[in-house]
């Protein structure tokens, strides 16, 4: 049957290479993405096409059934989180292939980790079950740290201690709502807790921490301030990943926990607290980044700013009514997933800009857009999505926000996706302001490698198409769904 | 997709591809591009004459897809939207020759010439967007593309210069995004059909719906330099001549002025939009900035500053002809669009002609210059003869019917604005013919341009003289088939016949 042989395979492969990649001398590290890229690949497609011939599937490893055995669920979500998660690691990881080169041999450890945090997002899109989600969050996010420390200069590192404080603090409250879920109701599964869960106290404490550590692990504002010396610090390709994928891990828990236990259980102000944190994260992150001088902590706090957007999920679907729910949801996929996409380009180009001129600040970016065109393309186009102005993902996803607050009759939220374009406008054209500026001609401009740019370019191209097609993702992230039937 | 749909879509792709192609050809390619840009230019146009003789016809010339479930997007050639393509891609290819000659030597123009293309793929996009959604979408397009013109020479002043006409455009593209989603909540997707699709709306709703008006002729008055929202446009003068050309003969306040018509024609209608009073409002708001422009036109002693000031007041004649209810005065206003076009890209190249080839950039200095550049002079008077209405040239036709329409639809004022208007534009624009035609010269010219045969470069030269000719034949033959104004009387025959 179509599907089985690669769900595991999905979490064996990954697991495998890692450990094989740690045994092997660094020179070979790089080159085992030849092996694994492809497979993953075919894995990852073979989800797709079992979901487009035989719909959402449940897997039980080992055939033991749901409160002994452990459930995978690979529904339209999960699949789509895999193919994104396949296309841009895939990516990411032919980019620091090229870029790793003129880097120290220890950063080779960039090459097991890499393929331990691929497992454990990888088991978090296909968990059913809130302690693998635990299992997988902890992989991933011991992974990502290591990947932040790379670089072995005093500030990564620091990022990289902060970035572990902040991570295990989240996985620990995580962990403590977990286990008060289990010992109230016996359950792991979601489907079972979905049943039995009840309004009461300690439900609503479990569900609290469990929100609060996700929250952490998502930097969504104000738990926010480990996240740009962490992405903004570390090696391009890891910032690339970091942005784009390990953050929306936390925010797919939340969201599937969300969607099973949340308005049930938790009081009535929960959802618009969760949209009024994220106006603030869209505000305070915009105003930051068109704040700094240097270039990758601007993309940075421009991820602030854009998981600001996600969590207007909450209050659009909670209450709201079948219609506005749906396109919430519709409108909070299309901005993550054109955010994962749009998010890697800016951050590979900027670090293709960076590699050009020598020098992080942006005030060194004078008159650049004569000599790295491509580069600077890149940047525009997910400039574009980010700033939501069309054709592209982020442009799609906002206005089907818009529509969804509109028909919900939550006008508020439009000033937030007004003022935030605006803001997003703004650091991007800061950007672009230097970039054409006459100046001082740069003769230490260097060329990077043409597949750092090409890269770079077919991300941010990617996040454009998708916003032009967005139906066809949009119908099978649906699938098996609640919002499925509509 | 049908045969005629790929017709369509070659039309967008001509430029958008040449775009593409330029950004990526390296600076030094020089006659390569230069081909490939004309080449796509004219080859635009031979596909553009093909449907104007379509949609002549009435032949269908659509394409669509789904974006997301209940948002299609939509290309669609009509009478007013190809009126518009057309313009666009004859001014293109004007533009481009001259702006191989202005830039003759100047650096990053692969940037230049690849941003140009995308700016006129946008404009026909706006042209042919079937609806809100995809109207908008090329609305922003054209924002983004024209930055990087705008901010080209790369000057402080420029970057200022930029860094304003984004707020005010931004702004005003928010503006307008929010006005589409809004009435698409409340009909679902709306698309551009003669005389409207609203007037069968629950009354309750009318309210909203002035509120949604507003909203959207606000945002697009943004990009039509309405007063006053305008003052992005005088200080985007500092790009080169050709963008100035392009900007404000074509693309920019055109889009502008051409959504506000669509959103009056094709998605509210005329009839429903008069009988919410949306009209009466609209036609003020063009009064009040015609008059306004001419009157800022007045001081400047910049050429292309008093030019840009003229720009914002003709835009507005557009504008007026639009809010006239009544087919005569749709006429005048559509019209407008055409002949406006032509005669202002034709100063704009004059003005760039005495820049390039004198130095001189202020009126001041003008003096004696019909001597030493007598075609560019031609063409400037024609153009500026044109602007202040005087028989037989093309902007007298727009003002005849923009009266006569303002008669009939019972606004004797607007009589009043339109003559106090055109003594305005001759007291801008005759002080510069007698300086230069009538005055001796009295200073010593920087020679810019290396001469030839011409009294400037033939790049230069040769497209002014050709939309000078233009804006004369429009309107000498204004009769005959095919002329500006025939085709806006087709327009209106379909608008109104519904």
């Amino acid at each position: 049957m179509i599907g089985l042989w690669s769900l595991p395979l999905l979490f064996a492969l990954p697991l495998a290479l890692g450990i094989l990649s740690l045994l092997a001398v660094p020179a070979w590290r790089p080159r085992l993405i030849f092996v694994g890229l492809p497979l993953m690949a075919a894995a990852s497609l073979d989800m797709l096409a079992g979901l487009v011939i035989s719909g959402p599937q449940v897997y039980r490893l080992g055939d033991w059934i749901a409160p002994l055995g452990i459930n995978l669920v690979a529904d339209g979500l999960a699949v789509g989180m895999i193919l994104i998660t396949t296309l841009v690691t895939g990516l990411c990881a032919l980019y620091a292939r090229v870029y790793l080169r003129d880097h120290p041999p220890s950063t080779s450890f960039f090459w097991p980790l890499l393929w331990f945090l691929w497992t454990g997002m990888n088991g978090i899109w296909l968990a059913e079950d809130i302690f693998n989600l635990y299992v997988g969050l902890e992989v991933m996010g011991l992974a990502a740290v290591g990947m932040v420390a790379l670089r072995a200069t005093p500030p990564a590192l620091a990022a990289a201690m902060r970035y572990l404080l902040a991570a295990l603090l989240g996985s620990l409250a995580y962990l403590l709502g977990v286990a008060l879920l289990y010992g109230a109701y016996g359950t792991l599964s979601m489907a079972g807790l979905q049943e039995a869960a009840a309004a009461n106290a300690t439900t609503q404490v479990a569900l609290a921490l469990i929100i609060v550590g996700l929250l952490l692990k998502t930097a969504l504002f104000p738990l926010h301030a480990w996240l740009p010396p962490a992405h903004g610090g570390a090696l391009t390709p890891v910032s690339a990943l970091l942005s784009a994928l390990v953050i929306k891990a936390s925010f797919y828990i939340l969201l599937r926990i969300w969607l099973v236990l949340g308005p049930e259980v938790t009081p009535d102000f929960t959802a618009g607290l969760l949209g009024v944190l994220g106006a603030g994260a869209v505000f305070y992150g915009g105003w930051m980044a068109w704040r700094q001088h240097h270039l990758k902590q601007l993309v940075a706090y421009s991820t602030v700013a854009q998981i600001g957007y996600l969590f207007l999920f909450f209050p659009l679907v909670t209450n709201t009514g079948p219609e506005a729910a749906r396109l919430a949801w519709d409108g909070t996929l299309m901005m993550l997933f054109s955010h994962a996409l749009a998010k890697a380009a800016l951050f590979l180009s900027a670090g293709n800009l960076i590699l050009a001129v020598g020098s992080p600040q942006i005030s060194h970016l004078i008159g650049i857009s004569r000599f790295r065109p491509m580069s600077l393309f890149s940047f525009g186009l997910a400039g574009v999505s980010l700033m939501g102005l069309p054709p592209s993902g982020g442009f799609t996803g906002k206005w089907l926000l818009l529509h969804s607050a509109l028909l919900s009759g939550q006008w508020w939220w439009l000033i937030v996706l007004f003022l935030g374009g605006l803001l997003s406008a703004a650091y991007i054209f800061k950007v672009f302001r230097m970039s054409f500026r006459e100046g001082p001609q740069i003769d230490r401009s260097v060329t990077p490698p043409l597949t750092l740019d090409m890269i770079a370019l077919l991300l941010a191209a990617s996040a454009i198409l998708i916003g032009l097609t967005a139906h066809v993702p949009l119908h099978w992230l649906r699938v098996g769904m609640v919002f499925g039937a509509v | 997709m049908d045969w005629n749909g790929l017709v369509l879509l070659s039309v967008l792709a001509t430029s958008l591809v040449a775009s593409g192609v330029i950004l990526l050809l390296a600076e030094s390619r020089v006659v390569l591009r230069s081909v490939f840009n004309l080449a796509a230019a004219v080859l635009k146009l031979l596909l553009v004459l093909w449907i104007i003789l379509g949609v002549y016809r009435n032949v269908d010339y659509e394409l669509r897809f789904t974006i997301i479930e209940g948002v299609d997007f939509i290309l669609r050639a009509d009478a007013l939207g190809i009126m518009f393509v057309g313009l666009s891609s004859l001014l293109w290819l004007f533009t481009t020759i001259y702006a191989i000659g202005y830039l003759e030597r100047a650096p990053n123009r692969s940037r230049f010439f690849g941003f140009f293309s995308l700016c006129v793929a946008s404009t026909v996009g706006i042209a042919l967007a079937g609806n809100l959604f995809t109207f908008l979408l090329f609305y922003e397009l054209l924002t983004l593309s024209t930055y990087p013109l705008v901010v080209h020479r790369g000057t402080r002043e420029s970057l200022r210069a930029g860094q304003v006409y984004l707020y005010y455009t931004l702004g005003g593209g928010a503006l307008l995004l929010f006005g589409v989603v809004a009435l698409h909540v409340l009909v679902g997707d709306t698309e551009f059909v003669p005389g409207g699709s609203l007037s069968g709306i629950d009354p309750s709703l009318h309210p909203l719906l002035i509120g949604i008006f507003l909203m959207m002729v606000v945002g697009l008055g943004v990009k039509a330099a309405l007063f006053p929202l305008h003052a992005w446009l005088p200080m985007a003068m500092v790009a080169p001549a050709p963008v100035s050309a392009l900007l404000h003969a074509v693309a920019v306040v055109k889009a502008g002025a051409f959504g506000i018509a669509r959103v009056v024609y094709d998605v509210y209608g005329i009839e429903f939009a008069y009988s919410l009073g949306l009209l009466g409002p609209l036609a003020v708001a063009a009064s009040i900035t015609i008059v306004y422009g001419s009157l800022r036109a007045l001081t400047q002693d910049d050429l292309k500053k008093r030019l840009a000031f003229s720009t914002i007041s003709q835009v507005s004649y557009i504008i007026l002809g639009i809010s006239l209810f009544g087919p005569v005065g749709t006429i005048g206003g559509l019209v407008h669009l055409l002949h406006q076009g032509l005669m202002k890209i034709t100063l704009f190249f004059c003005a760039g002609n005495y820049a390039e080839t004198l130095g001189v950039h202020k009126i001041s200095e003008l003096d004696g210059a019909g001597e030493r550049m007598p075609a560019t002079s031609v063409a400037f008077t024609l153009g500026a003869l044109g602007m202040i209405g005087i028989p037989p040239l093309a902007g007298f036709v727009s003002k005849w019917y923009l009266g006569i329409g303002a008669l009939s639809a019972g606004m004797n004022w607007v009589l009043a604005v339109l003559i106090l208007s055109s003594l305005l534009n001759a007291a801008y624009f005759l002080p510069i013919l007698y300086r230069i035609w009538f005055r001796k010269r009295d200073r010593v010219w920087c020679e810019g341009k290396a001469l030839g045969w011409f009294e400037t470069s033939g790049w230069l030269l040769f497209p002014t003289l050709a939309t000078a000719a233009f804006a004369l034949i429009a309107g000498l033959l204004a009769g005959m088939p095919f002329s500006p104004l025939y085709w806006a009387e087709l327009i209106v025959s379909r608008e109104y016949l519904q």
